[in-house]
């Protein structure tokens, strides 16, 4: 052949569609199931015969409403001070700036019982401030509505205030500077320039921390005790529920499990997109 | 306490005057290794270009006159106040930055109202000096726009806006151009001047761009190293280059004059062809190293501008040579040192002078 115009070898197609090696797919699948299996048990084994008629008892709904509430309330509380507590961590430069932040993220790897433990030392009757509250303005925390909100702000705003701090990191501080230069204070600057910034971080951060504080156990049992009507959260009725009435706690269960799939289905149409 | 006598006898400069006014400034900043040591002084309608490479410590001294960057030593006085102790947020100074950094939550109306809300003014009161503003830079259709929607030029104007609103005193621009492609910043290049004419009180820019700080500054400032290399106006930096560095970054020739389509007429004598079409005001620029010298009137050359000029003097620079001409025109030509040695260029020497239209670069005063 001279013409030199030889068709360039076909690239071979070199298997576009790598296959996914077994020795990755086969754990994957486990762990898959192994997530949702026991969530299809719920719904397999749910009485939904009696369904509505478990719905319809008043314990049922002031559990959830006490629930809602003091998550909302946890989650509140720690936006008022876990953002600030975010800002100087992510913004200001002081001694043992290091130890601050493992400590404000200790209650995430702490067992929430001895988180609730800690807190009754603290804040009980007797308790190292607590028992001035006491002296000094006849506040009592434990076994209170108060109580249920202290346990589940101790163990859910390590969750916000690290998810703010990452937000605050990524964000360009130059802004700030800019605000600055225009004749804002510090504070005004990240009043009307960093927290509309970082606005989304904000709101996945309180999001984390609400779903926390609503699944909330170790620590609000242990502080708060577990009366209906005024300490006892949804997690407390499930689990006392299962002792004597298998039924009542699948269907607390899946009231739970309704609530937490609303809650991730409205992360993701409001900024899972955007982030 | 003992009163001190109204009246003093003494020389009469000694009684003190209205407190002098612009910039006053010796600006020391440490950072590890890197020293920043410049002495800056300006008067109220000043425009002064800070130039110099890259790390020379020019956006330092910028962040300095900020307060943004604490100053290690010197002093900083503006219309005789001291102001080196005083925060960023206190200072009448105003700050266009590289990117602009306009806040991308609020429109183009609100970023330039930030200023004037932080100093005080209702919203109300700062929204409508904020459209005034906005208005002056012909953005008023752009007041409702969100920063990501702005072209560069437009943000370029919006954050000269945002920097303006809150009446500074000292206004300080970091490469104000530097954000901007090539055809957007003849014409940014072009409003900035004007605007940086208007304003009345210190500019101080900051850029590595010699067409820049030669359009837009009255004086040069060329720092490199942390340390003031020279400084004087444009023409004066131009032609007697004292660092390899400068003659190189301010390697230009630089004219005004009146422009007719592709010719502008210079304010300075002759006329020079260019490829741009223009009328009005114009700036004509082109660097020596587009200058070609022949020692007798061309006859092939295809150079539409020639001009009859004398040598008034050579400076070596590597192995360039630099020759300033006088004559029909007064410009710098770069040539290598074996062509100046077969030209036999020496002081006085008569010599023609060629550039072609393309190596020239006009553009609107």
């Amino acid at each position: 052949m001279t013409t030199g115009r030889e068709a360039p070898p076909k690239a071979r197609p070199r298997s576009p569609g790598r296959g996914v090696p077994l020795a990755l797919l086969v754990p994957a699948l486990v762990g898959l199931a192994f997530l949702l299996v026991p969530l299809l048990a719920l719904l397999l084994r749910a009485p939904w015969r009696s369904l509505p008629e478990q719905l319809a008892s008043p314990e049922v709904w002031q559990a959830l409403r006490l629930s809602l509430f003091c998550a909302t309330a946890a989650t509140a509380l720690s936006l008022v001070v876990g953002v600030p507590l975010a800002w100087l961590l992510a913004r200001t430069d002081f001694p043992g700036r290091g130890l601050v932040r493992a400590l404000v993220t200790l209650p995430l790897v702490l067992p929430p019982v001895v988180g609730g433990v800690a807190l009754l030392l603290a804040l009980g009757r007797n308790g190292v401030v607590g028992q001035w509250l006491d002296a000094w303005f006849g506040v009592t925390l434990p076994f209170t509505t108060a109580g249920v909100v202290l346990a589940e702000t101790f163990v859910a705003m390590p969750f916000l205030v690290i998810s703010v701090e990452g937000t605050l990191r990524a964000a360009d501080p130059r802004f700030e500077e800019a605000a600055a230069t225009l004749g804002a204070s510090r504070f005004t600057a990240f009043r009307r320039v960093t927290l509309p910034l970082i606005a989304p971080g904000i709101a996945a951060g309180a999001v984390l921390a609400w779903a926390r504080a609503l699944g909330e156990f170790g620590a609000t049992i242990t502080f708060a005790g577990n009366f209906p009507g005024r300490t006892q959260t949804m997690p407390l009725a499930v689990y006392l529920a299962l002792q004597n009435d298998p039924a009542a706690a699948i269907a607390l269960s899946l009231v739970l499990l309704a609530v937490s799939i609303a809650v991730l289905a409205g992360l993701r149409d409001h900024w899972m997109r955007t982030v | 306490m003992p009163k001190i006598p109204e009246t003093l006898p003494g020389p009469a400069g000694a009684v003190p005057g209205p407190a002098p006014e612009g910039l006053d400034a010796r600006l020391v900043v440490d950072r590890g290794t890197f020293r920043l040591d410049v002495a800056l002084t300006a008067a109220p309608g000043d425009v002064v270009a800070l130039l110099g490479p890259n790390g020379a410590g020019k956006t330092t001294a910028l962040r300095a006159l900020a307060g943004l960057a604490p100053l290690t030593a010197g002093h900083l006085r503006l219309d005789g106040a001291e102001l080196h102790r005083t925060p960023p947020e206190s200072r009448p100074v105003g700050v266009v930055f590289q990117d602009y950094l306009l806040f991308p939550h609020l429109t183009a109306l609100d970023n330039v109202a930030f200023g004037p809300r932080c100093r005080g003014a209702g919203k109300a009161e700062a929204r409508a000096r904020a459209a005034a503003w906005l208005d002056r830079m012909g953005l008023a259709e752009h007041a409702g726009t969100r920063p990501r929607h702005l072209s560069g030029g437009q943000a370029q104007r919006v954050a000269l806006a945002r920097a303006l609103a809150t009446h500074p005193r000292l206004l300080l621009l970091d490469e104000p151009l530097a954000a901007l492609d090539a055809r957007t910043r003849l014409e940014v290049r072009a409003q900035l001047r004007r605007h940086l004419a208007a304003f009345e009180a210190v500019a101080v820019l900051v850029t590595h761009d010699p067409l820049d700080a030669m359009v837009l500054a009255d004086r040069l400032v060329v720092v490199e190293r942390g340390r003031i290399v020279q400084e004087g106006t444009p023409s004066d930096i131009a032609r007697h280059p004292r660092t390899g560095y400068i003659a190189q970054l301010v390697g230009l020739n630089l004219y005004r004059g009146q422009a007719d389509g592709h010719t502008v007429r210079l304010d300075a004598g002759p006329a020079v062809s260019t490829t741009e079409d223009l009328s009005g005001p114009a700036f004509v620029a082109f660097p020596p190293g587009a200058v070609t010298l022949y020692r007798d009137r061309p006859t092939g050359s295809s150079a539409r501008n020639l001009w009859r000029c004398a040598v008034a003097g050579l400076e070596t620079h590597g192995d360039q040579i630099r020759a300033e001409l006088t004559g029909e025109l007064s410009l710098a030509a770069d040539l290598t040192t074996v062509a100046a040695a077969e030209l036999d260029l020496r002081p006085g020497a008569p010599v023609w002078a060629a550039v072609k239209a393309t190596q020239t670069h006009a553009y609107p005063a």
